[in-house]
């Protein structure tokens, strides 16, 4: 038996080689005109994804000025101890992080998707919320609540009950970990809420007619079937806390410890050790390849094939006496993450000094004119962030279409266009900060010297981006029926034509979905920016973490605020677009 | 010189074999279907014809260039040919009118010249007050209209039509059938049909190609095709059968139950001893009485083993004494038998064809 499929394939072998390049060739020449196109778009992805990964891996391995191979730079990242507790501060926080967001995000998903508690519109609208507050404007709120001293919790705390001192100090690990939970847990919420919406009243009647009560029904049904989808919310929430820069470096560095991405942005301190940051960068590439990889694992398996059913009739759940408590545990949540941080934000941006509390007589639109209008700083950083952003979402749309027609299309043959997809996905898979470094080495020097310019920062939010552009493109280039082209194609009409006058109309308001998904992080993109932007090319982001130890928090909560209205506007035309669960919606990771 | 010639086509999609050796040759205006089953590789080589994919051997000639081989390919803009698709392919972001116009405009027809001929299509289609609407809002007849509009009014060296019936409920697709067949008679454009419906393809068609895995069985207009099929694909595949084994013995051929003079069996070359015959459910008529044979006509008595009434026929099944042959026999509404009842079956052996 083995040796008949060894001899099949010996004796198909002779007819590969003499027909692949043929076939090639074929589909070189019909590549007509429009080749260059194609062409043009696998050399940006070229440019985009592959050499500054290159670049990052070379600059490990290389001595800074000369360029000869060393380890060094390896050396000199792990030979402190403080290195190294960075790095496992760094694995506590995404675990406790991770942990904290299932018992945040998991009784909200099965609250809203199975039982008939009541207010779930507000929980929905509150996590909504969530999503909109950028992590770092998150983690100012917390700054203004239980700030060691002066926090809002600590001053009731210390009137309450008459202490000394204020019992919540928000600048340790304790108070990271919370800060990081409460934005990073709607994944947890949307992964297993689209899971649970997908298993049948069904199976649990099943269980039910088998004896088996509600309670154990749902432990012992329900559960397991949307673990696989509750293990991979987990894993993802682990690598953004990892990945994450905003918070830590806002809450960390006060309270005098160090996690991976702060440890790496001290080495680009002046002068900038590049070599020893792509060095210690790799573990949090690797550990981060490796959880997506296992993600992918998880979600694939087999044997959860219920999941993808149409899911039949489904009920909710009477809860009975117990609905109050769940909704107040949901309304506990949504208050650590959206009401209370959201609620001083505004105080604060609307206060004369945010210290005087809410009184009608500290109100003013000040800061917000001052922030937006008078000052150049913010007011440039206002129009920097709006033009970065808005070019990397197109750059980003126009590449990810390309190469999503091209590989859908199967312009170049399915091998290759496998290889196109890998890298247009790959950067979905590396820290922002890890990107930007490698951005930093790959376009600091001549011939390609971008730093200090504006199109270092659009190219990598681009990038950054692009498996998102990329998600959607694909998704819409598949909706068309390739017929549509081909009858352009028959009556005389080039691929161009087909595009110009079929593919972009219908794909016009996919697109433009699509643009304002890339565009909204763009907006509050923190991790890669800080790393890039220069004197000339500061976005609202980079400001208010440059602003954050001057302690000045009304004009912070004046450029959150701005941050979160410029996210809100954009995410109702969304809404208008393409209808209201775009955000939320879960893609395949 | 024929309009289009396929010569030795064939195509490989790596191990898999789609299209083998290809010989079809279209005589101008001629309508020419391909027929068979799903798989068969008649839509392959529809898109070859159309330049969407390149034959791996072979050619493809259109008045006498080659527009197809294995080295190159004429891209299909270039190919002066139009092609209704399976889903239609009406561009949801047009109207009717522009959807028809649009090969006039890319052909760099003048505007008021674009107008006359898609009002004078779309009267020909009957779609003449819908032309501002838009696709959505036509019935899947009134898409199917539109697309034949569309690829008839830029007045194709070639039309393809991909299974362009299959999406469209029964009673439209018989009335379809005959309005592309009015349409072909009224233009006379030179026409590969493809389509797995043998009465679709009966209706419309010049001559009928029908291909089973990759290769022609046989392509013959649709009247031979029925009474002469030359392989048990096509005897089997169009219409219904019954296959009958036989052995020859000299003179006479014996069918276990009943046996017919060799001289009356019409075949190419001499019979081989194994003789395999179709024999077609309407040449086979049940009597109560022996009608009496003679006259190219053979009797046996045998009975009914299982019926069924169709209302526009009966569906007979007898079996021959000594024989376990089935065979299967279509009579009219008032002929009835009971089950179990002896039946004289009677066979019209001028009907009988020889596949072997």
């Amino acid at each position: 038996m083995g040796e008949g499929i060894a001899g099949r394939a010996a004796a198909g072998t002779p007819v590969a080689p003499a027909a692949a390049p043929s076939a090639f060739g074929q589909r070189w020449r019909h590549l007509d005109k429009s080749s260059w196109v194609w062409l043009l778009a696998i050399a940006v992805l070229l440019f985009l994804v592959v050499n500054p990964l290159f670049r990052l891996l070379l600059a490990s391995v290389q001595e800074q000025d000369t360029g000869a191979f060393t380890l060094a730079n390896y050396a000199a990242a792990y030979s402190r101890s403080r290195y190294v507790d960075a790095l496992v501060h760094s694995l506590v926080l995404g675990t406790s992080s991770a942990l904290l967001c299932l018992a945040f995000g998991l009784p909200l998903a099965w609250a809203v998707s199975r039982t008939d508690m009541p207010g779930k519109g507000l929980i929905w609208i509150s996590i909504l919320g969530t999503f909109v507050i950028p992590p770092y404007l998150g983690a100012v709120g917390w700054m203004l609540l239980a700030g060691p001293n002066a926090g809002w919790l600590n001053r009731f705390a210390i009137e309450l009950t008459g202490m000394q001192k204020g019992p919540f100090n928000i600048y340790s690990m304790p108070g990271l970990v919370l800060v990081t939970a409460c934005y990073s847990f709607p994944y947890v919420f949307v992964f297993t809420k689209s899971a649970l919406d997908l298993v049948s009243s069904e199976m649990e009647d099943a269980a039910n007619i088998l004896g088996c009560g509600n309670f154990k029904a749902t432990l012992s049904i329900t559960l397991p079937l949307v673990l696989p989808a509750i293990l991979a919310a987990l894993i993802l929430v682990f690598l953004e806390a990892i990945a994450l820069f905003g918070s830590p470096a806002l809450l960390a560095l006060p309270g005098r410890f160090h996690v991976v991405t702060t440890q790496l942005w001290q080495f680009f301190e002046f002068p900038p050790k590049v070599g020893v940051a792509a060095a210690y960068a790799m573990p949090l590439l690797a550990i981060t390849v490796f959880l997506f990889w296992l993600q992918r694992r998880i979600t694939h398996r087999k044997g959860y094939v219920a999941l993808t059913g149409k899911g039949g009739e489904r009920r909710p759940i009477k809860l009975g006496g117990w609905k109050w408590p769940l909704l107040g545990y949901c309304l506990a949540v949504c208050t650590l993450s959206f009401f209370m941080p959201m609620v001083v934000i505004c105080q604060a941006a609307l206060a004369k000094a945010w210290g005087r509390g809410f009184r009608l007589d500290n109100l003013t639109f000040d800061n917000l004119y001052f922030t937006l209008f008078e000052n150049t700083l913010t007011r440039n950083a206002t129009i920097n962030t709006f033009v970065y952003a808005g070019s990397a979402a197109l750059i980003a749309i126009a590449l990810a279409l390309c190469i999503a027609y091209i590989v859908n299309r199967q312009l170049v043959g399915k091998k290759l266009g496998n290889v196109l997809s890998f890298l247009t996905m790959a950067p979905f898979v590396i820290p922002g900060i890890v990107l930007a470094i490698g951005f930093y080495a790959a376009y600091t020097r001549p011939p390609l010297l971008l730093y200090g310019s504006a199109w270092i920062l659009i190219l990598a939010f681009a990038t950054r981006f692009l498996p998102i552009a990329y998600a959607n493109s694909n998704a819409a280039i598949r909706s068309i029926n390739p017929e549509l082209e081909d009858a352009v194609r028959i009556l005389g009409g080039t691929r161009f034509t087909a595009i110009r006058r079929v593919v972009a109309p219908l794909l016009k308001r996919s697109l433009a979905g699509a643009f304002i998904l890339v565009f909204i992080p763009g907006t509050r993109e923190l991790s890669s920016a800080i790393f890039l932007s220069s004197i000339n090319t500061q976005v609202l982001s980079v400001l208010l973490f440059d602003k954050s130890d001057e302690g000045n928090f009304e004009m912070l909560a004046a450029i959150g605020v701005i941050l979160v209205l410029i996210t809100v506007v954009f995410i109702l035309i969304g809404f208008r677009l393409m209808g209201r669960d775009f955000m939320l919606r879960r893609t395949a990771a | 010189m024929s309009k289009l010639v396929l010569r030795n086509v064939s195509r490989v999609f790596g191990e898999f074999t789609a299209v083998e050796n290809f010989n079809l040759a279209l005589e101008e205006g001629e309508l020419v279907s391909l027929l068979g089953p799903s798989g068969c590789g008649k839509t392959t080589t529809l898109r070859m014809i159309a330049g969407f994919m390149t034959p791996t051997a072979g050619t493809i000639e259109l008045d006498g260039q080659v527009i197809s081989s294995a080295n190159s390919s004429l891209p299909p803009e270039k190919r002066q040919m139009s092609m209704i698709f399976q889903s239609y392919a009406i561009w949801p972001n047009m109207t009717v009118a522009e959807n028809v116009g649009f090969g006039l405009k890319i052909r760099k027809v003048k505007p008021e010249e674009i107008r006359r001929r898609v009002a004078e299509i779309l009267d020909v289609v009957q779609l003449g007050a819908l032309s501002e609407r838009y696709p959505a809002e036509l019935s899947g007849g009134q898409q199917q209209r539109v697309a034949l509009a569309r690829s008839i009014v830029v007045k194709p060296a070639v039309l393809l039509l991909d299974e362009p019936l299959s999406n469209l409920d029964a009673n439209l697709r018989e009335e379809m059938r005959f309005e592309i067949r009015r349409l072909h008679d009224e233009f006379k454009i030179t026409t590969v049909y493809v389509t797995h419906d043998q009465a679709e393809a009966m209706v419309t068609s010049d001559r009928i190609a029908v291909m089973n895995k990759g290769r022609i069985e046989q392509i013959d207009a649709p009247y031979a095709l029925y009474g002469r099929p030359k392989t048990k694909f096509v005897a089997g595949f169009i219409g219904r059968t019954n296959f009958v084994e036989g052995k020859a013995n000299g003179e006479a051929v014996h069918f276990g139950g009943f046996s017919v003079p060799a001289q009356t069996l019409q075949a190419e070359g001499k019979l081989s001893p194994d003789v395999l015959v179709s024999i077609r459910p309407q040449s086979i008529h049940l009597h109560k009485q022996n009608p009496g044979g003679g006259n190219g006509r053979c009797c046996v008595q045998g009975s009914v083993l299982r019926r069924a009434y169709l209302g526009e026929y009966w569906d007979y099944h007898v079996t021959l004494p000594g024989s376990a042959q089935l065979l299967r026999v279509t009579a009219r509404p008032q002929e009835v038998f009971d089950e179990g009842q002896p039946v004289w079956i009677e066979i019209d052996t001028a009907q009988l064809t020889v596949i072997s």
